[in-house]
């Protein structure tokens, strides 16, 4: 059985990247997160973020995260992509308007960079420069309006050709919320509509919560039009558990894992131990494309944690 | 026009200009412990209102709150549309206009000719800081005056 | 044989003391040398062949080549992109930042991104206004502006930090450049501008396009009164005229070209104008060459990396300077 309606590539012409394959094929995916480091410097790139390679089946760059200024998520990405590692390019809208943008998505697609992820971006405010100029020049929707024109027309959006042009796998963020009687995922629909191809959400820890919020992508017909990869990630301690319940907009651990985070002699491996479970649940959940793992510099507790759930093994022959 | 016309005139009246800013801002500076009493968060308001009447009248100021007038001539160069403050871009037309807005002056063709009536002039050789986007629409007179007084203050407090 | 160790195929090279870079350009530069730098035109392509072919043509007869950022407001591959490409191959960079769609957060990034890719050297720009471009809707974002880009720029390098304060691990090693254009107004502020932009970190500058010598030799006086020829290396940028119709076209429409009459009269009395263009571009070369305090000679012509190719090797300013050694193909899956 294969898990997805979505098999057929709309595009089938372009090279896919190996995320993109491993959705199509119906295997469960696996996305990590790195950070890049605050060097001019290649070498702390991978020192991050090598960890992953063969494990990750694509690995997001973020870009500029918590607003403040880090190595370029482009020059990290072109970095991993050279070392083997398949990078997810995060584009936020903060810091560049729609031609710097649009540079970028084309260095990417040269530097064997196969998929885009357009986000908002953290205001300004948040992080340590904020009198910096925030741009906003266009929002993330256009920016994904822009990569599919880029991608299936072969031009910029003043119709200025580009030969050839660049295979992308178009992605966004979500966020699951408990389904309210009523509720319509309007949001991720603009969102496929735009030209998402797959979208990545914050962290779920409440697999039923998950489960009403699936199935009513479902009934909208959400799930034959886009890949969904859960956010999941190791929790280092249950007060880190408690601090993102606090902190992190959308994210409610449930109270029994911040109990058993609470109740470990070792929380830290605690923490290791419930992702992998819940990675084993969500890889039966029909509707899930994938996880995807965050955790901030913790690159390698998240190796551990793929290496540990036995995912990889279980996969269909590529 | 009119307003255009006006920035003209402020900055052919550089050197006047120059005088009289420089007596308002003794006394706003002694006026310190004044402003102290009524609290700058109070006067913030109020005063940034009467800033940006006067300076939108004579600089078509963009109340950026940190003004550098003195160092520009008397030609605001929030008004060059690609913001610089340091020196004209390199696509000034051959007569002297904006690349941008052809039938604008160029501000900092101005703000050279403002420069060289002025006593203190020479200022337009000082590299003028990016941008506090977080300052914009807030009083530059305030921010002088808590700063200079403050400056003043600080090496008497450690000498007593 | 003995290789010139100037044209060592690999940037960047091992660093010597008193260096900012590890780049052949400031080798080049500090050795006294007439320093020539070419432009290359970024591919409307998301194939690293396009940039690798160009930039071949180039590098045998540079010392350094041009990677610009959207300029004209048009986008193409961005210059990081083309610069990450450029130095896995090993070809020695100018890569090229304006202020116009990057705030001061996404720049900061791309400088270290730049760095760790290879980069040596960084040109900060201003940038052409949006309106210039086929997308002039798009938000000009001038966070910073040039000078306060520079300045920005070696603080990061010189004192490993970001604006913020925030430390840097690793500081990118990089000769910082800008721009002058001495042909545009107001002319008697211009050389006082270059010393503002030396004193906000300028190493090295490269001027728009110069076909009005008198100008140029006004301007360098100046620059010699103020001694700023020994702060910064200073490189003069010319390019050949394709016909007097082209030059007519790029006065009124490329901002701040200034082409004296003259020369578009001397273009169109030619027989053959295309090559009048090249033969005048060559004189300038050579007359440039002359002028005390004139460190080298910027390349550029659109899309015609060939053209620029043969103006520098007919100038013989290369002359008795062997030319670099092809560079590096890269293996076909380290770009793929």
């Amino acid at each position: 059985m294969t898990r997805h309606a979505l098999t057929a590539d709309r595009t089938a012409t372009r090279a896919r990247g190996r995320l993109e394959a491993v959705l199509r094929r119906g295997d469960f995916a696996l996305t990590a997160e790195t950070s890049p480091p605050d060097a001019g410097a290649p070498a702390p790139v991978l020192a991050r973020g090598g960890c992953l390679k063969g494990l990750a089946d694509a690995v997001n760059v973020t870009d500029g995260a918590g607003a403040r200024a880090h190595m370029s998520a482009l020059a990290a990405a072109a970095l991993l992509a050279r070392d083997g590692i398949e990078p997810v390019l995060q584009f936020t809208m903060r810091d560049r308007n729609r031609l710097a943008l649009q540079g970028d998505i084309l260095g990417a697609a040269a530097l064997g960079i196969p998929n885009i992820l357009c986000l908002h971006g953290d205001d300004v405010a948040t992080g340590d420069q904020p009198e910096a100029k925030p741009v906003y020049d266009i929002d993330s929707r256009e920016l994904m309006r822009t990569a599919r024109r880029m991608r299936d027309e072969g031009t910029f959006p003043s119709g200025r050709p580009i030969e050839p042009r660049p295979a992308l796998f178009i992605g966004a963020a979500d966020r699951p919320t408990d389904p309210k009687p009523g509720w319509k995922p309007d949001a991720l629909l603009a969102k496929i509509d735009a030209g998402a191809d797959f979208v990545q959400t914050q962290y779920c820890f409440d697999m039923d919560l998950l489960r009403r919020y699936l199935a009513r992508l479902a009934d909208h017909g959400v799930l034959e039009r886009l890949f969904v990869i859960v956010g999941i990630g190791p929790i280092a301690s249950a007060k880190s558990a408690r601090w993102m319940n606090e902190n992190l907009f959308g994210v409610q651990i449930p109270e029994e894992i911040v109990r058993r985070l609470d109740g470990a002699r070792d929380q830290q491996a605690e923490g290791r131990r419930i992702c992998v479970e819940l990675l084993q649940e969500l890889s039966e959940i029909d509707g899930v494309g994938g996880a995807h793992l965050m955790a901030p510099r913790q690159e390698e507790a998240i190796a551990e944690v793929i290496a540990d759930s036995g995912l990889l093994s279980r996969r269909s022959a590529a | 026009m009119g307003m255009y016309a006006v920035r003209l005139w402020s900055v052919r009246h550089s050197r006047l200009l120059e005088s009289f800013y420089q007596g308002f801002e003794r006394i706003i500076v002694r006026l310190d412990p004044l402003w102290k009493r009524i609290g700058y968060e109070r006067l913030e308001q109020p005063v940034a209102a009467v800033e940006r009447q006067v300076k939108g009248l004579l600089f078509d100021c963009q109340m950026c709150g940190q003004c550098a007038l003195s160092s520009t001539g008397m030609s605001c160069p929030m008004n060059c549309p690609k913001n610089l403050r340091n020196g004209p871009c390199g696509g000034v037309r051959a007569n002297g206009h904006c690349e941008v807005k052809p039938e604008m002056k160029c501000v900092w063709v101005k703000a050279w000719e403002g420069s060289q009536q002025m006593l203190e002039g020479k200022a337009i050789l000082d590299v003028q800081k990016p941008v506090d986007n977080t300052l914009k629409g807030h009083s530059s007179w305030l921010r002088v005056a808590r700063e200079k007084a403050g400056a003043r203050a600080q090496p008497e407090g450690r000498a007593s | 044989m003995i290789v010139d160790p100037l044209y060592d195929p690999g940037d960047p090279l091992p660093p010597l003391p008193g260096h900012s870079s590890r780049g052949r350009l400031e080798r080049v530069l500090r050795s006294g040398k007439f320093a020539v730098t070419a432009e290359l035109n970024p591919p409307d392509s998301a194939d690293p062949r396009e940039v690798f072919e160009r930039a071949l043509v180039l590098s045998e007869v540079c010392d350094a080549i041009n990677a610009t950022d959207a300029s004209g407001a048009n986008t193409h591959m961005s210059s990081v992109g083309i610069c990450s490409l450029l130095t896995r191959a090993g070809y020695a960079v100018i890569m090229q930042i304006s202020c116009r769609d990057r705030n001061r957060i996404a720049i900061q990034g791309d400088v270290l991104g730049a760095a760790a890719m290879g980069v040596s050297n960084i040109l900060c720009l201003t940038g052409d206004g949006v309106q210039a471009g086929d997308q002039p809707g798009a938000k000009p974002v001038f966070d910073l502006d040039s000078t306060s880009l520079l300045e920005t720029i070696r603080t990061m390098r010189d004192e490993k930090r970001f604006l913020s304060g925030r430390k840097i691990t690793v500081p990118p090693a990089v000769l910082l450049g800008a721009a002058a254009n001495p042909f545009a107004p107001p002319y008697d502020y211009r050389p006082i501008h270059l010393g503002k932009k030396v004193a906000a970190g300028a190493q090295f500058i490269q001027t728009q396009y110069c076909y009005d010598i008198p100008l140029l030799e006004r301007f360098m006086a100046r620059v010699r009164d103020l001694d700023l020829h020994k702060k910064c290396f200073i490189l003069v940028g010319v390019g050949p005229l394709a016909s007097a119709k082209t030059a007519r076209w790029m006065r009124t429409n490329v901002p701040g070209v200034h082409i004296p009459d003259q020369v578009i009269a001397r273009l169109e009395g030619a027989q053959k104008q295309k090559l009048e263009g090249k033969n005048l571009c060559i004189e300038l070369i050579q007359q440039i060459r002359e002028i005390e305090g004139v460190a080298g000679v910027h390349v550029m012509a659109y899309r015609q990396e060939e053209l620029v190719s043969d103006v520098i090797s007919a100038s013989g300013i290369m002359k008795n300077r062997q030319p670099r050694p092809q560079a590096r193909r890269p293996a076909k899956e380290r770009i793929a």
